[in-house]
């Protein structure tokens, strides 16, 4: 199994690329906040740039308080989602540790990295790649 | 939200009344946006024979139909009545504005009217808030920053901090507008536009999010631009050395200003080149969001403040135009001191090409004797930065009569102290290129005064022979190209990528169908409307003037070929007639 994890963001240069893409390709939406990777600053540029991605918590907390498993664990970490079966509880936003889930008040709905990687190539500086899971963490 | 491709939405914001509202700006299909819809705007809600300090001038940040939708796609223009001219002018910036624009869910902000206090806009996808920030008269572009990322907090790396110092508060004529730190509005004086306002900054959240096209076309479409952008080497140039690269070739080509265009070379470039900056100074490099190039570079400036091993450091972006103004402009030979200037030029607000351009007229007036130390205070001496350092707080300040002057152009203050032939002055104080006639022209006449209207630099480079007619058909199909990519506010950079074909399929993928279908039709209209409006607000082509300090440049070519130069500038002023039908 593999996950995404933004390795290196001390190379960000704020472009925004991965997030726009996720947003694009994966979520169908044209938006800076419905991505499940988010670039933020931390005071104005001059601070340099944080990713807001979830982290593969395994177990998840985010699918525990799911009551219709929206949510569902994956396995290696981090959840698999179906908006279908969402029923916009909110529950999983909040229950995030890392502030990873974007919960969009249009649509009423989660919206999280899935761990699949098509932001990767977007990236001008090499700053997220998609990992294998060790195997002593999926142990 | 849905996105209406037959309307434009614009949040109109009335400062007197602190009401807003949501406006369907129809028939996008002939405004397209960008430089269209505000000139569209300003043609509805302007007031012509109203001066630029009216409250009632609207002053308007528009983006364009393909921001959000691809890369590069990142710039936004203000529109606004120009407090150094007096006419409709547009700035352009990047940063982070046009996609908080874009996700903020409008098409342009405009406005107008003048808040009783000193005020910031705060505005979002589902919030629009006029609040009191008297407690920021006075400060600085960096301190106000710091307060305004109080509003929009959570949204914080998703939204836009625009701001004025005190230059803009103050009403100098050049004083830009700050854009996220690093970018600008520079030119013609947007920051006293918004100052006239009494509006010291806008937050705009970028919050919202909007359903795409159905179907493959438009992914498919985002993909092969993203490759063509990244994977083609074409920007490398503005991600490495950045613009500065040029410092070095236009120096050896005897194009570059020095110490107030009185030579086009000078052998001090070594330490201030593209390289020197890079190798010594370079911090990092920044992108405006939505843009994978990267072409922000940010040097690191550390300055000793006390005695022994005190030290602060500065984070200040350069770029070749503010090379040229505080650096070979005003005989600046030290890297580091061109970032002393930048840096204090960026706290105060205050366009740093029309600032240097203006310091380095009153260095050569001093020298010559028109002006001493009784009116500059301070002694300013090309090559010495401490005293152009002062200049700057004075003209921000209007510290006596002289720098008041100063403040409203450096043409201003030749009418009355003298040394009008050396004002380096096309329109507006000089952009960076000692190229030939046809820059001068294209600059003097331009509709921004800028380097940015046409290519007349680039035109003055790959031509040798002297041809008005090839010169003028260049600079009419060049401003066209432009006049689309400043609709779609994308950057100028990428003009090689989206071409006119590139851009209809572009928009036919993100749904604009009827924009594509009427590019040319519209680009024409925007083409006149812009310039008429310009006329109608004050330009007169035929009282134009080069002044002396042009005819007497010597560049690789030899010395300026002032009857080549007449003829450019007759047959464009023509021309320039002939699209805005002035007096129609």
């Amino acid at each position: 199994m593999k996950r995404l994890e933004a390795v290196r963001m001390e190379q960000c240069i704020g472009c925004h690329s991965c997030s726009l893409a996720c947003a694009r390709l994966v979520h169908k939406k044209l938006s800076w906040n419905t991505a499940g990777i988010r670039i933020s600053s931390a005071g104005g540029l001059t601070t340099g740039f944080e990713a807001q991605v979830c982290v593969a918590c395994d177990p998840a907390p985010c699918a525990e308080v799911c009551p219709t498993d929206a949510l569902k664990q994956r396995k290696g970490g981090g959840v698999i989602v179906k908006h279908d079966k969402c029923i916009k509880c909110g529950k999983c936003a909040e229950a995030c540790p890392v502030d990873a889930i974007y919960y969009e008040p249009e649509s009423d709905l989660p919206y999280l990295c899935i761990h699949c990687g098509r932001c990767v190539p977007f990236c001008p500086h090499n700053c997220i790649e998609l990992r294998e899971i060790p195997t002593y963490e999926e142990e | 939200m849905k996105m209406d491709p037959n309307f434009s939405r614009v949040l109109h914001v009335d400062l007197n009344t602190g009401k807003s509202k949501a406006l369907q700006i129809e028939d996008r299909h002939m405004h397209i946006g960008g430089s269209g819809l505000a000139a569209v705007l300003y043609d509805r809600y302007g007031i012509d024979d109203a001066p630029a300090d009216d409250p009632r001038q609207p002053l308007i940040f528009a983006i364009g139909p393909l921001t959000g939708f691809y890369p590069l796609m990142s710039k936004v223009v203000c529109g606004f009545r120009s407090p150094y001219t007096d006419e409709w002018s547009e700035s352009h910036a990047g940063g982070r504005l046009a996609l908080s624009i874009r996700f903020a869910g409008y098409d342009a902000l405009m406005i107008t009217g003048k808040a009783e206090k000193l005020s910031a806009l705060v505005v979002g996808s589902r919030s629009c808030e006029i609040e009191n920030v008297t407690y920021l008269r006075g400060k600085d572009v960096f301190a106000t920053g710091k307060f305004l990322r109080r509003f929009g907090k959570k949204n914080a790396g998703h939204r836009s901090a625009i701001r004025i110092g005190q230059a803009g508060e103050r009403g100098v004529a050049y004083a830009c507008i700050n854009v996220d730190s690093f970018r600008h509005f520079g030119r013609m004086g947007s920051g006293a536009a918004m100052g006239f306002k009494n509006l010291k900054g806008i937050v705009v959240s970028g919050d919202g999010s909007f359903d795409l096209p159905e179907g493959k076309a438009y992914a498919e479409m985002m993909k092969d631009i993203y490759k063509d952008i990244t994977e083609t080497g074409k920007m490398k140039k503005y991600h490495d050395l950045g613009t500065p690269q040029n410092l070095i070739p236009l120096n050896e080509l005897q194009a570059l200003p020095w110490n107030n265009l009185q030579k086009t070379q000078d052998e001090g470039v070594e330490g201030i080149s593209g390289e020197t900056f890079a190798e010594q100074l370079l911090l990092r490099q920044a992108a405006c969001a939505g843009c994978p190039v990267g072409c922000i570079h940010i040097g690191l400036l550390r300055q000793q403040f006390a005695s022994e091993h005190e030290f602060l450091y500065k984070q200040v972006s350069y770029d070749y135009e503010p090379i040229f103004a505080q650096g070979s402009m005003l005989g600046i030979t030290n890297a580091a001191d061109v970032l002393a200037l930048l840096d204090e030029t960026e706290k105060l607000g205050l366009d740093c090409m029309s600032a240097g351009v203006a310091l380095a007229w009153a260095a050569e007036a001093t020298e010559k004797g028109y002006i001493s130390q009784e009116e500059t205070i301070v002694e300013l001496k090309f090559g010495e930065m401490k005293g152009f350092l002062e200049g700057l707080k004075f003209i921000a300040s209007g510290e006596n009569a002289f720098y008041q002057a100063l403040s409203r152009g450096s043409m201003a203050a030749a009418k009355l102290y003298g040394g009008e032939d050396f004002a380096c002055v096309l329109g507006q104080e000089m952009a960076g290129y000692a190229t030939g006639e046809v820059f001068f022209v294209a600059s003097a006449y331009g509709f921004r005064h800028s380097h940015l209207d046409t290519g007349g630099y680039a035109f003055d480079q790959n031509n040798t022979e002297k041809n008005a007619d090839k010169a003028i058909e260049f600079m009419l199909e060049d401003e066209r190209g432009r006049i689309y990519i400043n609709c779609m506010m994308g950057c100028l950079f990428a003009r090689g990528t989206y071409g006119p074909e590139k851009l209809k399929e572009a928009l036919t993928a993100a749904g604009f169908q009827n924009i594509a279908d009427n590019l040319e039709e519209a680009g024409k209209y925007i083409q006149k409307l812009r310039w008429q409006l310009k006329c109608r607000t004050g330009f007169d082509v035929d009282a134009v003037k080069i002044p002396k300090r042009f005819t007497e440049v010597v560049t690789w070519k030899g010395e300026i070929d002032t009857g080549y130069m007449d003829e450019v500038a007759q047959r464009y002023a023509s021309a320039i007639k002939e699209m805005a039908k002035c007096g129609e």
